[in-house]
């Protein structure tokens, strides 16, 4: 029996992780399920391209050569290393130890020596990351919401990925020098980046080394599935939800806006005409809401999108309110969202009596946006924080009646003159007198 | 073009003189209204008579696409004024519209379709593009923007909203002008401040104008015109080149205006 204890102890800490994870994944389902339904148009070919050039391919990201070029290093070797995973996986659960090499013989050598050299990036990317985080001044990353848990959050995964490459160099330089000391260690040739190390371990008894060889194995297993559940609760996630995002990407102009049809029916109504696309039943039980107060309001793609968001900040960065010192920010926007989602699916359906408008985002953010597109078109990830804005502005609105005095004024002008100015209809077409009369006034100067 | 003797005509005069509608000129509200962008109107119904192009206008019975409405959350009143306006044109048998306002492009183009009217629709830079292109269109050899340094400051309704970049600087290029690009172009450039219904309200609290942060921009270029597509780009450039105070070494005008003075 006390052979199969660190593998037993490995598949219970295997199994806890999983089933944290699992809940996690509960709750992030059960928030975005919290909107509206509704995905977007475009075929499943025309999807998958778009997440094989946006999400996989990374286009948007390369608008910014330096970040963009350090970030595919960090995300090729989270893709690549977690291969090795598979391995550390199956040495774990059969008590083998680098079941792969014997199979594989020099390509394990190359593989490793992939992995190394990908662990060597991802490090110096993350240190790169963290002077650009906190000592170079990168607007993005100072703003008002990145204070507090954001900023720490951004840190602390650049620190835990630095840890576990460090984990896994220090596990391949114990485990070299042990390679001549046990033939249970089985050869895997030279591996270039970790023997750099070798000289800070091999003053070291052979227990010292199988004890920190060991102890670096469990801490980079341990710290994977920690992490993994670590990204759970992080703006981290993009790692997985970038991929379902832009498999949900629109294809629309940018310039459209979502046709309420609950509110065309009562339009046509009004004028006393048929709806020609059909009246649309009316609900039962409760009265839609007309735009959106609070997350249930948006369509679960809102709330997707903003699960997404690493918060880079790219958008606002983009945002002409934003540079011009205006409270908006559509990273803001985005983090309000998933906040405020977080919260109503953990406290079940408690209401609270908060809600996204208000509480998490206020009105002159909100009154802010030029509706330029700058923040949809800066995102990496294709998320849409116009969207969400339109949608309240709609609530403020129609609602509460509650927009500023001077768009009121203009919707007056609009009903009443049919113009946003207030000039008389009938003047409407007199810029072509000068025209119609002959060419009589001639105070065209060019 | 000095002939100032142009017949306007309206839809409902071609349409009860039996005559089909070729193409509708939707003028928009700025360019019925607004002192300054009623020129960009007169240059672009000069070039069209120019180009012997059939083409007809609303007139009075053309109204606001509801757009400001639409973007400041006014859902009804929006569609309140595009079905009216769905039907009057659907009444005239209307296919194919040009406007200069690219808010007006937008929604007829994008939004009109939803609530029935479907419509070709087509922004006057493309539309300017495709006269030159079919040598319809020839600026002058000495045209007064020869060789002169002009900046293209992007519409965001034209640009990122509609993939429009390239129309109106071919209009440009075509002057063999010295087109110069500002830093913030193309699907990065920087909004005038006027979208999402910002034209009719002052902006909110912060610490500059967003239309003095982009003249300072076209300005630094050294250009000596600043060339815009859109109504609201040029009410707001102007008023950020007199913010500058040079307003009299520094022209605002749209690109049908700059062609319209150059053949």
């Amino acid at each position: 029996m006390m052979e199969y204890v660190e593998q037993i102890i490995f598949l219970g800490v295997t199994v806890l992780f999983v089933f944290l994870i699992a809940k996690r994944v509960g709750i992030i389902r059960k928030a975005i399920g919290l909107g509206k339904p509704g995905m977007p148009q475009g075929t499943r070919s025309q999807r998958f391209r778009e997440m094989m050039l946006v999400a996989f391919g990374q286009k948007k990201m390369f608008k910014n050569f330096l970040p963009a070029f350090l970030h595919l290093f960090i995300y090729v070797g989270f893709v690549v290393i977690n291969i090795e995973v598979l391995e550390f996986i199956i040495d774990g659960l059969a008590g083998t130890h680098r079941i792969f090499a014997p199979y594989l013989a020099g390509f394990y050598t190359v593989l490793m020596n992939i992995f190394e050299f990908l662990a060597l990036s991802v490090l110096l990317a993350c240190v790169i990351f963290l002077i650009r985080r906190n000592v170079l001044s990168i607007g993005r990353f100072r703003s008002r919401e990145m204070k507090g848990w954001p900023k720490l959050d951004g840190n602390l995964i650049l620190i835990i990925e630095i840890v576990l490459m460090l984990a896994i160099l220090t596990m391949n330089a114990t485990d070299q020098l042990l390679q001549d000391r046990d033939p249970y260690y089985t050869e895997t040739g030279t591996l270039l980046i970790s023997s750099t190390m070798l000289s800070l371990f091999e003053g070291m008894s052979t227990e010292a080394l199988v004890f920190t060889e060991r102890f670096a194995w469990w801490f980079h297993i341990v710290g994977i599935l920690g992490f993994a559940l670590y990204v759970t609760y992080s703006k981290h996630l993009h790692i997985f939800l970038s991929f379902v995002n832009t498999w949900y990407s629109r294809f629309e102009a940018k310039g459209k806006m979502e046709n309420m049809s609950m509110v065309t029916n009562e339009v046509y109504s009004m004028l006393g005409l048929p709806n020609p696309a059909g009246d649309t039943p009316p609900v039962e039980g409760e009265i839609p809401r007309f735009g959106a107060k609070d997350v249930q309001d948006l369509k679960s793609k809102n709330i997707l999108d903003a699960y997404s968001c690493t918060e880079c900040g790219r958008c606002t960065a983009e945002c002409p309110a934003n540079q011009t010192g205006k409270l908006l920010s559509p990273r803001a926007i985005m983090m309000a969202v998933r906040d405020r989602a977080e919260e109503l699916a953990k406290s079940g359906d408690g209401e609270n009596g908060k809600s996204l408008l208000n509480d998490y985002i206020t009105k002159e953010e909100l009154n802010a946006c030029t509706s330029c597109n700058a923040c949809v078109e800066a995102c990496p990830v294709n998320i849409n924080p116009l969207e969400i804005i339109l949608e309240m502005r709609r609530y403020i609105s129609m609602e509460e009646s509650g927009s500023p005095a001077s768009w009121n004024m203009m919707f007056q002008n609009i009903e009443t003159s049919f113009s946003p100015w207030k000039f008389a209809p009938t003047d409407r077409f007199k810029w072509a007198d000068k025209f119609n009369n002959g060419g009589a006034e001639t105070t065209v100067t060019d | 073009m000095t002939d100032n003797k142009i017949n306007i005509p309206t839809a409902a005069e071609l349409t009860a003189s039996g005559k089909e509608i070729e193409i509708l000129f939707w003028v928009g509200c700025a360019g019925s209204f607004d002192d300054r962008y009623k020129r960009v109107t007169e240059a672009f119904v000069k070039i069209l008579n120019h180009t012997e192009t059939p083409f007809a206008v609303l007139g009075e019975e053309e109204t606001c696409t509801g757009d400001p409405a639409r973007r400041a959350g006014n859902e009804f009143l929006f569609q309140m004024q595009a079905i009216n306006n769905i039907q009057v044109m659907n009444g005239y048998n209307i296919k194919k519209i040009v406007t200069a306002c690219p808010h007006c492009f937008n929604t007829i183009k994008n939004e009109y379709p939803e609530l029935g009217g479907n419509f070709e629709v087509i922004h006057h830079s493309t539309f300017l593009q495709q006269l030159i292109d079919e040598g319809k269109l020839k600026p002058k050899d000495g045209n007064p923007f020869k060789g002169k340094k002009i900046t293209y400051h992007d519409s965001c309704y034209l640009g990122r909203a509609n993939n429009i970049y390239e129309a109106p600087r071919k209009v440009l290029e075509s002057l063999d002008a010295d087109l110069t690009e500002m830093k913030r172009c193309r699907s990065k450039g920087l909004c005038c401040g006027a979208g999402g219904a910002q034209m009719f309200k002052e902006a909110e609290k912060g610490d500059k104008e967003i239309n003095v942060e982009r003249t300072e921009e076209a300005l630094s270029t050294g250009a000596k015109t600043i060339a815009a597509a859109c109504p609201f780009c040029l009410t707001m450039m102007s008023d950020g080149v007199k913010n500058q105070g040079r307003e009299n070494d520094v022209e605002v005008k749209d690109i049908a205006e700059i062609l319209g003075s150059s053949i």
